[in-house]
């Protein structure tokens, strides 16, 4: 059960290969990696979408979508169709070559990371042995094709959207790298395989998530992946109600299809990645391996829905301040105490010096940080 | 942190029991779903809704209450009820509507004209799935198109219903005790119009 | 279009159009901008305009109620309750016992409707992705549901005439209103954790948009925005019109008067109102609910031809003060009629208050001076 697909490709290159020469096997077992990732990927972005919107409309008191099909599961078909017989507009003035391209730009970087992420035991599409590189490297790109479809827009809106977002994924990069290195100094490798095997063991209680260091790590990587994927509360590029949806204000029918499937394969493959690096992956007891990993990835994707449900947006400048100010100071000290754990002799006293250590310097930097704290008022009232 | 954790804690709760506690039709109670899934579950009717009115007729559509007195047109405020006399063969006004329509496109849901009628001739419905394919003709309520019976009256508004037959039939035995006593086999006025007795019924001008 | 004072940078000129998201209503600001600095904003009104004065003039007295309904259109019951305080003071007409509470419960309860409601929709332009929005609207749709039983409409209610109210209210209306107002308090303690101490919440609000006292007190700003800034006006204590001076109940101010302020005083005044509220259900007697001698009026509204003269009918409506200046020079027809509207008064500061901040700044201060477009375009 826990090798089914493993065993399923074997089976299918062990047939081909009975009347086609070598070399063609080895293209078709890549090619059948590609093809399952390319229906993966679409697949997977368009139950994301329902799954938001049952989520938050039980959140929200309501039914969400039943009508198309029982639950609603039907729905999103009918919005894909929906989506390709739009009519597509492009403004008049829009630079229609860039216009064009930067939601295709977006898309393939978000497809692309996919074959980095282990959904099981050796069910990684390809085992990079800079896999984490890759991935950060790859959806690095979609920054550009952002400011792309801002500047092509040709609208003041777009242009402010787009300019935020630059902004924002640039900022939010450097804590997310730097609050993953911990790991990787622990592992020693940069293969996401690797890391998945490095905390195995002990029924689960070696994985990073239950160290003071990778704890705090844990948070940080997943919030800042959060501001990475552009969901609430650091939505900001597409602020609905402020600057009308942003850099895809000018995008209609299949064009904002694509913008909005990026969006949701980076949720699922930041929180894929976000549960290899520190959740153990795909290891846990009883069940096969890929659907253990299903389980914390979905986990991870309702707390992000959960977030877009409860809270509010924060403000540009608040955002970068968060960014600069306290998560990059704490995700350098989270760095040297993670250093300190594998140095000092024994148990007690590493755990103690780390959360002595990650609890001050967490206090002195709300002290420093004071306008992110709320003041309690007082009124009075009068006769 | 902590006062995100804790609206993020209400959310959770709101959302674990709208599974738990489905809606009863026409409960307060709004812990859990509040949703109504309109074609087929609906919510109860109020007695009291007013949406466009209607004329009413006791027993046949040529038996109708209306008048012609034009009042309700003239203290409708976006004037939306055009009424024109019934004359006889022989040129005689009669106390009918030729035409009365109502543009359901200017009807602003008041009720004033139902509260300026003197005969009880026109309520309002609860009528409010209307849908027209154009404006000009579809949504343009001719006379036919508004007469319903007394029945029907009773049916939706029935304590008004029962407030105005106890009101009718009072006023048609104190008719009734005035045309005996005044003389005997004297010609019984034709039933419709009760008698100028509480409200000011003045017969307008043409 | 660019703005020669400035030198080295130039300014964008940004349209917060009139189709928008957040401005509740169709309003368009002008926003220049520097980089993400509001430098300038003109507020362009007027998209929404209906003639309702012009209207007023050529009507009976009562015909023009249901055109008051649609004045605000989130409370209609406060804009009746106006116009019927200023045509009672015009013809000098009274109100019976019973009819006076009625009128309070109903202006208290629209008072709940527009604050939760108004709370939720802050709550919307900050992001928070209706969430907010949907848990005022399970009680404001309660608290519909008892309009739709007692006055025939959900909004545009056309409940209140001259002496009094239309109908007296039908039989449970009270024991519902009764269990809204008992689980009221419970409700807004959910509503307040879910928002009151979040910090990104208080993180947007506080020291955004601050009105100082004086701008306050000179530009006639009235209703909760005073309040928060420290203003102690209320006109349900100056003016003590109907018989708000037999209930019990006190005044929130605040003191820095930014967006947080005004969004907790308006969470303050809800539970005052119910306090109000349990009051008057306790002490609501029996009677006849429209004074006699009009009972008539019903009937024959033009008939009604109040004495000549000028009245001027105020009353504390959620947004603010809502007066109706009236002159009648005896014919049933008023001779001018004019409404004065909380939120075109108060959205004079507008510009005052925006200025140094970022464009999501406007948004929100907007949504916290609350205003509703059928009021400030009549």
């Amino acid at each position: 059960m826990d090798s089914l697909f493993v065993n399923l490709k074997k089976g299918l290159l062990d047939f081909l290969s009975s009347f086609l020469p070598a070399d063609f096997v080895m293209i078709a077992s890549a090619l059948v990696s590609i093809i399952a990732i390319a229906i993966l990927g679409p697949f997977t972005m368009m139950y994301l979408t329902w799954f938001e919107r049952k989520l938050i409309s039980r959140i929200q008191n309501r039914i969400g979508p039943n009508r198309v099909g029982i639950f609603g599961l039907l729905q999103p078909l009918a919005d894909g169709v929906k989506m390709l017989t739009k009519e597509d507009i492009v403004p008049d003035g829009a630079d229609k070559v860039v216009h064009f391209l930067a939601p295709v730009v977006t898309v393939i970087p978000a497809l692309l990371v996919f074959s980095v992420v282990p959904f099981g035991r050796n069910m990684a599409a390809v085992d990079l042995n800079v896999g984490f590189l890759f991935f950060i490297a790859v959806s690095a790109t979609t920054t550009i094709a952002i400011f792309m479809g801002s500047w092509a827009s040709r609208n003041k809106f777009s242009l402010l959207g787009g300019m935020r977002s630059v902004a924002q994924l640039v900022s939010y990069e450097v804590p997310m790298v730097l609050s993953a290195v911990p790991v990787i100094l622990a592992t020693g490798s940069l293969s996401t395989v690797s890391i998945v095997e490095a905390q195995s063991g002990w029924h689960g209680l070696k994985w990073f998530v239950f160290t003071p260091w990778g704890l705090v790590a844990f948070v940080i990587f997943y919030l800042c992946g959060v501001a990475e994927c552009n969901r609430t509360p650091f939505d900001i590029p597409e602020g609905e109600s402020e600057i009308v949806a942003g850099f895809h204000t000018e995008y209609s029918g299949m064009k904002f299809a694509l913008w909005y499937m990026a969006e949701f394969m980076n949720v699922f493959t930041i929180s894929g990645l976000t549960a290899t690096l520190f959740l153990g992956g795909y290891q846990g007891p009883f069940l096969p391996s890929w659907v253990w990993f299903f389980t914390k990835t979905y986990a991870l994707v309702f707390v992000m829905m959960w977030f877009r449900g409860t809270l509010p947006r924060l403000r540009v400048d608040q955002l970068m301040g968060l960014a600069w100010k306290f998560f990059l100071p704490f995700t350098l000290i989270n760095l040297f105490v993670a250093g300190l754990w594998f140095f000092l002799p024994t148990r007690g006293l590493r755990v103690g010096v780390s959360l002595a250590l990650l609890a001050v310097s967490f206090g002195f930097l709300v002290w420093v940080n004071k306008p992110f704290v709320p003041e309690k008022r007082m009124y009075e009232f009068a006769e | 942190m902590l006062g995100v954790l804790r609206g993020m804690g209400i959310t959770f709760k709101n959302f674990v029991t709208s599974y738990l506690f489905p809606r009863r039709a026409d409960s307060l109670d709004t812990a859990g779903m509040v949703t109504v899934q309109y074609p087929e579950e609906r919510l109860l009717e109020k007695e009291r809704f007013r949406n466009f009115p209607f004329l009413i007729y006791d027993k046949t559509p040529d038996d109708l209450r209306c008048v012609a007195c034009d009042i309700c047109a003239k203290e409708c405020p976006p004037k939306c009820i055009y009424i024109v006399r019934e004359f006889d063969k022989d040129g005689k006004p009669l106390k009918r509507p030729a035409v009365f329509d109502i543009d359901l496109t200017v009807c602003m849901n008041c009720g004033i004209c139902e509260e300026a009628c003197p005969f009880d001739a026109i309520f309002m419905d609860h009528e409010f799935e209307i849908g027209g394919a154009e404006r000009q003709q579809s949504l343009v309520y001719h006379k036919d198109q508004l007469l319903k019976p007394a029945t029907y009256f009773a049916k939706i508004r029935p304590t008004d219903h029962a407030t105005i037959e106890e009101k009718r039939r009072k006023e048609a035995e104190k008719k009734a005790a005035a045309a005996k006593q005044s003389s005997q086999g004297a010609a019984q006025t034709p039933p419709p119009p009760p008698p100028a007795v509480p409200p000011k019924s003045p017969q307008p001008n043409a | 279009m660019t703005d020669s004072l400035l030198q080295e940078t130039e300014t964008l000129e940004v349209n917060l159009g009139p189709q928008h998201p957040s401005t509740h209503g169709v309003f368009r600001m002008n926003v220049k901008l520097d980089g993400e600095t509001i430098v300038s904003l003109k507020p362009v009104m007027g998209y929404l305009h209906r003639n309702h004065e012009q209207i007023a003039e050529n009507i009976s007295y009562l015909g023009s109620m249901p055109y008051t309904d649609r004045l605000d259109y989130f409370n209609s019951m406060s804009n009746n309750f106006a116009y019927a305080l200023a045509v009672e003071k015009l013809a000098k007409i009274e109100v019976p016992e019973r009819a006076q509470y009625i009128r309070v419960i109903m202006a208290e309860l629209t008072r709940l409707v527009n604050h939760v409601s108004v709370t939720g929709f802050l709550l919307n332009d900050l992001g928070a992705f209706f969430t907010p929005v949907l848990y005022a609207f399970r009680e404001r749709e309660k608290i519909l549901d008892v309009f739709e039983e007692t006055a025939g409409s959900r909004m545009m209610c056309n409940y209140f005439r001259f002496g009094g109210v239309k109908l007296d209210l039908p039989p449970g209306v009270l024991d519902r209103i009764r269990k809204i107002v008992k689980e009221f308090p419970k409700f807004l303690d959910e509503f307040e954790g879910l928002l009151t101490q979040n910090e990104i919440l208080c993180m947007r609000c506080q020291k955004v948009g601050v009105l100082p006292f004086d701008l306050a007190l000179s530009a006639s700003i009235t209703g909760p925005m005073a309040r928060a800034s420290g203003v102690n006006y209320d006109i349900r204590k100056v003016d003590n019109y109907s018989i708000y001076n037999r209930f019990k109940f006190k005044v929130p101010l605040g003191k820095t008067g930014d967006v947080y302020d005004r969004f907790m005083i308006r969470i303050l005044e809800m539970r005052q109102s119910v306090y109000i509220l349990e009051q008057a259900l306790k002490e609501i007697p029996e009677g006849p609910v429209l004074n006699p001698k009009t009972a008539a009026l019903a009937k024959a509204p033009r008939n009604f031809k109040p004495p000549a003269g000028e009245s001027y009918g105020r009353v504390e409506s959620p947004k603010g003060e809502l007066g109706f200046y009236l002159v009648s020079d005896g014919t049933p027809q008023p001779w001018r009629y004019h409404v004065r509207a909380p939120s075109f008064v108060n959205l004079t500061v507008l510009e005052d208050l925006c200025l140094g901040h970022k464009v999501a700044d406007a948004v929100v201060i907007l949504g916290s001076i609350d205003i509703v477009l059928g009021e400030v375009d009549h």
